[in-house]
């Protein structure tokens, strides 16, 4: 168990070292999709209710599943929507107000 | 290849398509497109745990676990769907809380189910973890969300001796935790989770309005590192990279929020900022100065005769609905020749990027938008600086007044441009409470009443001029 555990411990300081190195490059006008596609990401605990539900051998373990399973797809699917929808704000636009402005000067 | 091997495979995939993901967020072109790999990532971990064997056995009650998800997306891609855009920050904040409450109860389902085996002290205390982190996320997070939907005060609440009592509070769960190493106790795992609600909600009650979004992406970061407990717990490579990934990159993200504000971020958790309101709100300073005020006509012809515009949109500008009237605005004064620029606070709205976000849905042309510095050169040679439903960002007494609570924070200098029009509820202060000397300057004039009632007007008067 102990190899085990150096293991995960190694994932987690290889991670926390990828998190950083990924985050410190984000420009400020996309921190709110970040914030919002992170919290998706973390959503990922499905996985982990899943598991728990699929393993529940009393009454209080299903029902304290299914509570993290209802959660957690709330979390992934709220999380995954909501970014999309602010992101889809994000798309290249005809930049017709610098047009208009160009037209002018001329 | 095993069936196991196989899944661990699949979620090898799904972790790195996280991390893809992440990193297309870098840029406005690819962001959209990295989110939609992550949700792919997630479907496909999703899907591939249908087939994992716990305790040697394929998984139980695979109905229940549909049954669940039904429900889960039942509510939320309506809601996500049509909730208001300025109501995105509460709806980032109960999407956080929930996940911190499926994280508790991944651990406490564990501990409950692993009791019987007499589980290694480590363990253990990857499931308290898990249970204290996601459980203070859970219930801060919907204190955060009750502040931002004004279902309660947005001032920081105090009470004396609250800082001591919050300690108490976590003097008490840390030897409730050692208690729990020793005895395995599922009573005290009880009491435990009990307290780590109260102390999520005590953590919170002090922070005003002004600092919840550091506060929920701080709370964002709880619930990654919660979900990385759980992954330690349940074994699962997936859950602790995920979990790590969010942690980390949300401290991250918290600690240059702060800074934006010029603030540390143990001064934006602990100094309940914002509880002392020293405006008077009444319009008269006490030298006896007072404001000059305008009606919107005013503003239409002093605009037109500009040659450089600044517009320092504010969180109130959303809040009346007028970011499409001010888009119009600026195209009519682009058609007139007359450059138009947008200066975004770090931290205006009520998240970093917020306004970002609201002009994009206004059909802003994005490179319009100026951040903080290129915004303060620009503003040395505009002729009118607009100011709609800002205040504390552009409030001069963070330069100059060292008894200012906000003195420090960087702030967009409105005051440098030939003329300030600032477009105004009524004299009522800021989010910070705090007077702002920008209203008393000569060169400002206020325009009082609704910023898109205001707005129609000065378009009309431009367009006729």
């Amino acid at each position: 168990m102990g190899n085990v555990l150096l293991q995960y411990a190694t994932v987690l300081m290889l991670t926390i070292f990828v998190g950083i190195e990924i985050i410190a490059k984000v420009p400020s006008i996309l921190h709110t999709p970040l914030m919002s596609g992170s919290n998706a990401i973390h959503g990922v605990i499905l996985v982990g209710s899943m598991l728990i539900l699929g393993a529940a051998n009393t009454n209080l373990e299903e029902v304290l599943g299914f509570l993290a399973v209802l959660l957690a797809t709330l979390n992934v699917v709220g999380g995954f929507v909501v970014t999309d929808r602010m992101l889809e704000m994000f798309k290249a636009k005809p930049k017709t107000a610098v047009k208009k402005t160009e037209e002018v000067a001329q | 290849m095993s069936r196991e091997t196989l899944i661990d495979l699949l979620y090898l995939f799904s972790a790195t398509t996280f991390i893809l993901a992440l990193k297309g967020l870098g840029s406005p072109k690819r962001a959209r497109m990295g989110n939609g790999i992550a949700a792919v990532g997630m479907l496909v971990a999703v899907v591939a745990t249908f087939f994992k064997f716990v305790d040697g056995h394929a998984l139980h009650h695979v109905w229940l676990i549909l049954l669940a998800m039904f429900i889960g997306v039942i509510i939320a891609v309506p809601t996500a769907r049509f909730v208001k855009m300025t109501a995105m920050p509460q709806l980032v904040a109960i999407f956080n809380g929930v996940g911190g409450g499926a994280a508790s109860l991944v651990s406490i389902t564990e501990f409950v189910h692993i009791k019987a085996t007499h589980p290694a002290t480590y363990v253990t205390l990857e499931v308290l973890l898990g249970v204290l982190i996601g459980t203070v996320s859970f219930a801060g997070s919907a204190i955060a969300f009750a502040k931002l939907q004004e279902l309660m005060t947005g001032r920081p609440v105090t009470y004396p001796g609250q800082q001591i009592l919050n300690g108490v509070f976590g003097v008490v769960a840390l030897a409730l935790i050692i208690t729990i190493l020793v005895t395995n106790s599922t009573a005290l795992l009880w009491i435990l989770l009990a307290l780590a609600f109260i102390l999520g909600i005590a953590f919170v009650l002090p922070i005003g309005g002004a600092d919840v979004p550091v506060l929920i992406s701080l709370l964002n970061a709880f619930t990654g590192l919660a979900v990385a407990a759980s992954g330690f717990t349940l074994g699962s490579n997936l859950l602790i990279v995920a979990g790590t990934l969010v942690g980390a990159s949300g401290i991250l993200l918290t600690r240059m929020m702060s800074k934006a504000m010029g603030r540390s971020l143990s001064n934006v958790l602990f100094s309940a900022f914002g509880s002392n309101i020293t405006a008077t709100g009444d319009g008269v300073r006490e030298d006896g100065r007072t404001v000059r005020s305008g009606s919107p006509e005013d503003a239409g012809v002093l605009m037109n005769f500009a040659t450089r515009v600044v517009i320092i949109p504010g969180y109130g500008l959303a809040v009346a609905q007028a970011q499409h009237v001010l888009r119009e605005l600026a195209e009519e004064l682009e058609a007139k020749g007359i450059e138009v620029f947008f200066a975004i606070h770090p931290v205006a709205g009520r998240m970093p990027g917020h306004m970002n976000v609201l002009l994009a849905e206004a059909n802003v042309p994005y490179e319009q938008l100026l951040e903080l510095d290129e915004a303060n050169s620009e503003l040395q040679t505009a002729d009118v600086a607009l100011v709609v439903g800002a205040n504390d960002t552009v409030n001069p007494a963070a330069k100059d007044d060292k008894n200012s609570p906000i003195y420090g924070m960087p702030i967009i200098s409105a005051d440098l441009a030939e003329n300030v029009l600032f477009l105004k509820r009524s004299m009522r202060p800021g989010f910070a409470g705090i007077e702002n000397e920008l209203l008393y300057n000569p060169k400002t004039m206020l325009i009082f009443g609704d910023a898109k009632d205001t707005l129609t007007k000065i378009l009309a008067t431009v367009k006729n001029s």
